[in-house]
């Protein structure tokens, strides 16, 4: 049962900023608040930035730049990710719950709360994203992820390098609107390789040494063989870590196959 | 016939597809108590100490009650007719606590914040005690977790409490190692089954008032009204007159709802303060403070000889009752009673079972009730036998099966009075396309697809035990109004009935109401459970309606001054036979039943309650497509074909059987209640127990065999469960053809396929 | 918090707990269509529209909603009735708990869908689970529906 006790639309996202940072420990800024009410938190105040126009996806110099507050169900639709990146980012969450679940669950708080199975988590490491920091600033994705989560700062855009990569995204569930089991994301760029491995259950993370095989030529098969020696996996409800290996293989291996295709989508 | 066997929209269609507010939360007052219950977070513990007055003294708040303010009234919650072969093993609220989810305290306050706000304040100083949770491991354990001196049984059912057993027997007939002895082949082998949720949509609700006499009330969403009076009654200390219990729509119940899962704590609260009360189980409370199928493992050993006649069938059932024994001695039986019949024709069989406790959540009653955890060992240790023995097991299956006319000795030597088994085996197989499909075909370098398919039967209600009362009514407009007892979930039986009615009466379906179960005014019923209410209620309301004929005839007769048996009435009017110009019609007839002078208002009630239980039949055949490399297995088709002998409706029946297989899907590879080591429930909720969405599903395929089923309504059986069964065995056995992987536990999943596969090889 | 909420045309300025969801607002007002069937943003039985758009009014702040329009399924009645004949046709709704957020959700998929294949309507329907019914009762009505639905445009256009 979560309490709030003030709730708040910032003018600005200075605003939002004094705002939480007042107390960055009761004080929240709210995403798509699908899970907020499994919580028990009691917020002070509730920081509500769907009036800031965080909500837009933009394509210009060289950068596709996608608002904290761009729900799941627009990665899927809109025109400008349908065309980029294999549309892996519309792929990477189309199995999740359902469109009225996309339609209210942003990337921003998908990405900020760095849940292992964020399938779009995924998929933006192997794009090379990056973050933007209202106080922080720009910073990459993978080292964003491997901050402590603190909240005393505001995502407020994800960008994506609009190098005409191509991509892949692959994922194993459980049933077909759970959380994944195991996801892998492969973009590739000539002959630049970028492999993201999801739901180990941790949070995923790039895999070098398929990278590297990629790179090498070794082909798809090394790659997933590689990401499934160079990774941790571990168990939970969903599956064992020994599975998880094996998914790791399988998965990395189809994505890096249909990127040498030309990509999902192609 | 013009109703029955016909495609008839459900009456309470259009109000459902509108939204409008007929469940039991949208009628409740809005000034009612809102009841929430305090659970415990510990597997078995007892309670040393609990303070209240902090959180009594909360804003708002109408009462906290705990373990020292119930009547010591042991009872068992189970929906059954008296007297139960359940336990009485619970008090509404206990000192001792059996499982992480056990009612500790009841708090009553004006609104949700003002109540959840007193549940933090409550302090509980627990004695934590050591948990069975592993039901392997429950009998005979140095934990006992029914030590109570009053536990108390209605009659033996081979329970010892003493020993965590809450039921066992064993049954059979013929000299079942002898005859195995003799078999050319002999398979033994062991099967589990999971605990699964009912998760019907609506979650456990009820409220509950005085009236004006000062009687309780109890809205609820229930199966079982008439078991609602009688335990509620019994558990709270009061005469059943002072209790009535009304069953508005129900969002569904597959058995969850056979368990008086919610009543007790709004009805306590309300018998405490005076005021309305009510309660609505979070997703969480229905998934880990209610009832679930019973987890279970079967061994069976099966004896053929070489041209697949079967001629021994040794089975013996664990099943897991949970913490309270609720439905478990009838679930478990179902086990053997629904599976070795279709194969024990020349056999000698024995059944054997134990029931035992464990600190998780209690099971109870879900959809195929027993029936499906023997479904899934039998019909699995049959496709093992068909491969052993390198048959068709389809063939196998023909050889053995009973014929229409045959006794089953293993059924309580009940004779299969109806049955188009082969028919639904031969037409499933054409349907599926199983002699091209038959073991597997590989799609390309990583799918295979194979198929596989199981058999089942069920029962028509509970012999000799179940029964239905129907009145039916002549209004002065003539009309009708149907009273029953037997409790609409969604099933469409309101709607059954009535065609059933209509086709006594010869009238239209408009001109029949069917009254909603209130115990005040609708008659005995047993309630909705066991395939019953089309087979018992059904045949009730044929019954009662015949008699209203008769009564109708015999009026009109009296009227137009001729002898009864003259006199024919045809739904609209009764005329002379030998004279039809001489009639009198109905409408004109029920106005003058109510004035002056001869006034009769005309009622029939019938009771009915069937000797046996004939079974309905079903084929299941699943083609699965399996990923080699993730073991991931999808189900691309699946046909049912189902003899419930005569359909009364098409449309339910259909949706009936595509529903019951969906459920019987999430069985077979989703869906598996699971414990932490402390005996936490870890999934749940929707978000970590899956149940199959549409894009889990194929497009599901059914077809009906109709047999006529002599002692129905109309010829016809039940469907409510039978359906549910074959999924399990018949997509386990899709996969092994497929993937050549034996998954003798359920869920099958990926995983287990994957890492089974890398063993093989 | 004060806020002003238009539901189904009609506004609403009412002043909410700030920790209320949509879901429960609509219900104290009265709205009894919309169900809630989960606590984990899973099942789909809540759905209703914010600007014609399907969201989960279980996880949607009422406070968000100020100044936005909401549509139940109350507010869609001929809509409603015209595809649940087609739904009860079929005896698909069964117990009918998950019918309002499914047809809110099949109503928002016509909008949004052009001619959608099987595929795509089940993926757009994932979301809304349903017990009873196995889905495939209420795939036929969708088709029968679509089909009526496009019948009926043709006849409009013609």
């Amino acid at each position: 049962m979560y309490t709030i006790k003030s709730y708040v639309f910032p003018q600005s996202l200075e605003e939002a900023y004094e705002l939480l940072t007042k107390s960055p420990r009761n004080n929240l800024i709210l995403g798509g608040c699908c899970w907020l009410k499994m919580g028990s938190r009691r917020i002070q105040t509730a920081i509500d930035l769907t009036r800031l126009g965080l909500d837009e996806i933009r394509a210009a110099d060289g950068w596709v730049e996608i608002g904290a507050n761009v729900s799941l169900r627009r990665l899927e639709t809109d025109p400008i990710l349908k065309r980029r990146f294999g549309g892996i980012l519309g792929k990477s969450v189309s199995s999740i719950v359902g469109v009225q679940f996309r339609n209210c669950a942003t990337v921003g708080g998908s990405v900020f709360s760095r849940f292992g199975f964020s399938d779009v988590t995924c998929a933006l490491l192997a794009l090379e994203a990056t973050v933007v920091l209202h106080h922080a600033g720009e910073l990459p994705l993978a080292d964003f992820m491997a901050l402590p989560i603190r909240c005393d700062d505001i995502l407020v855009k994800v960008r994506i390098p609009d190098d005409g990569r191509t991509a892949a995204y692959e994922s194993m569930r459980r049933s077909s609107t759970d959380f994944p089991l195991l996801a892998a994301a492969v973009s590739r760029r000539g002959d630049a390789w970028t492999v993201s491995v999801g739901a180990r259950p941790a949070m995923a993370c790039r895999s070098q040494a398929a990278e590297r095989a990629l790179e090498a030529g070794q082909g798809a098969a090394a790659a997933g063989d590689a990401a499934a020696a160079e990774l941790t996996f571990g168990s939970n409800l969903r599956g064992s870590a020994a599975y998880r290996q094996e998914l790791a293989r399988v998965l990395v291996r189809r994505a890096a196959e249909t990127c040498m295709e030309g990509g999902n989508g192609q | 016939m013009k109703w029955v066997n016909e495609a008839i929209p459900k009456t309470d269609g259009l109000s459902l597809v509108t939204g409008q507010g007929v469940y039991t939360d949208d009628l409740a007052p809005k000034d009612c108590l809102i009841v929430k219950v305090l659970r415990s977070p510990h597997a078995f513990a007892r309670i040393k100490s609990i303070r209240t007055e902090r959180a009594a003294r909360v804003a708002g708040i109408a009462c906290v009650l705990t373990w020292e303010d119930v009547p010591r009234i042991r009872y068992t919650l189970a929906g059954q007719s008296y007297p139960e072969p359940s336990p009485y093993d619970r008090y509404i609220l206990d000192q001792v606590v059996r499982y992480v989810g056990d009612p500790v305290a009841i708090v009553a306050g004006r609104d949700e914040a003002a109540v959840n706000k007193a549940l933090g304040m409550i302090q509980v100083k627990y004695e934590v005690l050591d948990p069975v949770l592993d039901f392997e491991q429950a009998l005979d354990n140095p934990t006992v977790i029914h030590g109570e001196a009053d536990y108390h049984n209605n009659f033996p059912i081979g329970g010892d409490p003493k020993r965590n057993l809450v039921a066992s027997g064993c049954e059979g007939e013929g000299d079942v190692e002898a005859a195995l002895a003799q078999c050319d082949v002999v398979l033994d082998r062991t099967y589990y089954t999971q605990a699964n949720a009912q998760a019907m949509m609506e979650t456990f609700h009820t409220y509950t008032y005085l009236d004006q006499t000062g009687r309780l009330n109890v809205v609820s969403s229930t199966q079982v009204p008439f078991h609602c009076r009688r335990i509620i009654s019994h558990a709270l200390g009061l005469p059943q007159s002072a209790v009535r219990v009304l069953k508005p729509r129900i969002g569904g119940g597959f058995g969850a709802k056979q368990t008086l899962v919610s009543e007790l704590f709004p009805a306590l609260v309300t018998q405490r303060t005076g005021r309305p009360a009510k309660i609505v189980f979070t997703r969480k409370e229905a998934f880990q403070g209610s009832n679930s199928h019973h987890q279970m493992r079967v061994r069976v050993r099966v004896g053929a000889m070489q041209d697949g006649t079967i001629k021994a069938v040794d089975m013996h059932a664990l099943s897991n009752a949970g913490a309270y024994g609720e439905h478990a001695s009838t679930t478990v039986g179902l086990v053997g009673h629904k599976s070795i019949p279709l194969y024990a024709k020349n056999a000698a069989f024995r059944f054997s079972y134990d029931v035992v406790y464990t600190n998780t959540m209690a099971a109870g009653a879900y959809r195929g009730y027993g029936a499906t955890q023997g479904c899934f060992a039998m019909e699995s240790i049959i496709n093992e036998l068909a491969v052993e023995l390198a048959m068709d097991p389809a063939q196998l299956r023909l050889h053995n099966i009973p014929q229409e006319g045959d006794n089953m000795p293993a059924y309580y030597n009940e004779p299969l009075s109806s049955s188009r088994l082969p028919q639904c085996i031969r037409r499933g197989m054409k349907m599926i396309g199983w002699d091209k499909k038959y073991p597997a075909v590989r799609v390309d370098e990583r799918h295979v697809r194979g198929v596989g398919m199981a058999i089942t039967m069920q029962g028509s209600g509970i012999s000799a035990i179940d029964t239905a009362t129907v009145t039916i009514k002549l209004n002065d407009a003539g009309h009708y109004t149907l009273m029953i007892g037997a409790t609409d979930m969604g099933t469409g039986c309101d709607t059954i009935l009535a065609q059933i009615a209509a086709e006594v009466l010869g009238c239209p379906m408009e001109r029949i109401t069917v009254a909603a179960v209130d115990t005040d005014h609708s008659p005995f019923d047993t309630g909705s459970y066991a395939s019953s209410t089309t087979y018992v209620t059904g045949k009730a309301v044929v019954m009662a309606c015949t008699e209203l004929v008769e009564k109708i005839t015999a009026e009109g007769a009296r009227r137009l001054g001729i002898h009864p048996e003259r006199a024919e009435f045809d739904g609209d009017m009764v005329y002379d036979r030998t004279d039809p110009e001489k009639s009198f019609s109905l409408n004109s007839l029920a106005e003058a039943l109510v004035v002056g002078e001869g006034t009769q208002w005309l009622t029939a009630t019938a009771s009915n309650c069937s000797p046996t239980s004939p079974p309905p039949l079903m084929a299941g055949f699943a083609e699965v497509e399996v990923d080699l490399e993730t073991g991931e297995a999808k189900v691309t088709d699946y046909v049912g074909v189902v003899d419930c002998g005569t359909v009364v409706n098409k449309n339910l029946a259909r949706v009936q059987t595509e529903g019951g297989i969906a459920q019987g899907i999430g069985m077979a590879l989703y869906e598996d209640v699971q414990y932490d080591s402390r005996g936490q429930m870890v999934n749940s909720s929707f978000m970590q127990y899956k149940i199959p969405c549409r894009t889990d599903l194929p497009q599901l395929r059914v077809a009906f065999e109709e047999s006529y089923e002599p002692n129905g309504p109309f010829g016809a059986k039940s469907i409510g469960e039978v359906v549910i069964n074959t999924p399990s065995p018949a997509i386990a056995q899709a996969i092994y053809n497929a993937a050549g992987v034996r998954v003798r536990s359920l869920p099958i999943t990926a995983e287990k396929i994957l890492l089974g596969r890398s063993e093989t090889t | 918090m004060k806020i002003k909420i238009t539901v189904n045309g009609e506004l609403f300025n009412k002043h909410v707990p700030n920790d209320m969801m949509l879901l429960d607002f609509l219900r104290k007002y009265g709205f009894h269509s919309v169900k809630r069937g989960c606590d984990t943003s899973n099942c789909g039985l809540c759905t209703v529209w914010v600007e014609g758009k399907p969201v989960l009014s279980c996880s949607y702040p009422a406070v968000r909603a100020d100044g936005k329009s909401v549509t139940t399924l109350e507010g869609l009645r001929p809509q409603a009735e015209e595809f649940g004949r087609f739904l009860v046709a079929q005896g698909a709704e069964q117990c009918g708990y998950c019918s309002p957020g499914f047809i809110m959700t099949v109503l928002a998929m016509e909008q949004e869908l052009e001619d959608p294949t099987e595929e795509e309507i089940l993926r757009y329907l994932s979301g809304n689970l349903c017990r009873c019914s196995g889905y495939t009762g209420q795939m036929r009505a969708i088709r029968a529906w679509l089909q009526h639905r496009k019948e009926q445009k043709g006849g409009e256009q013609a």
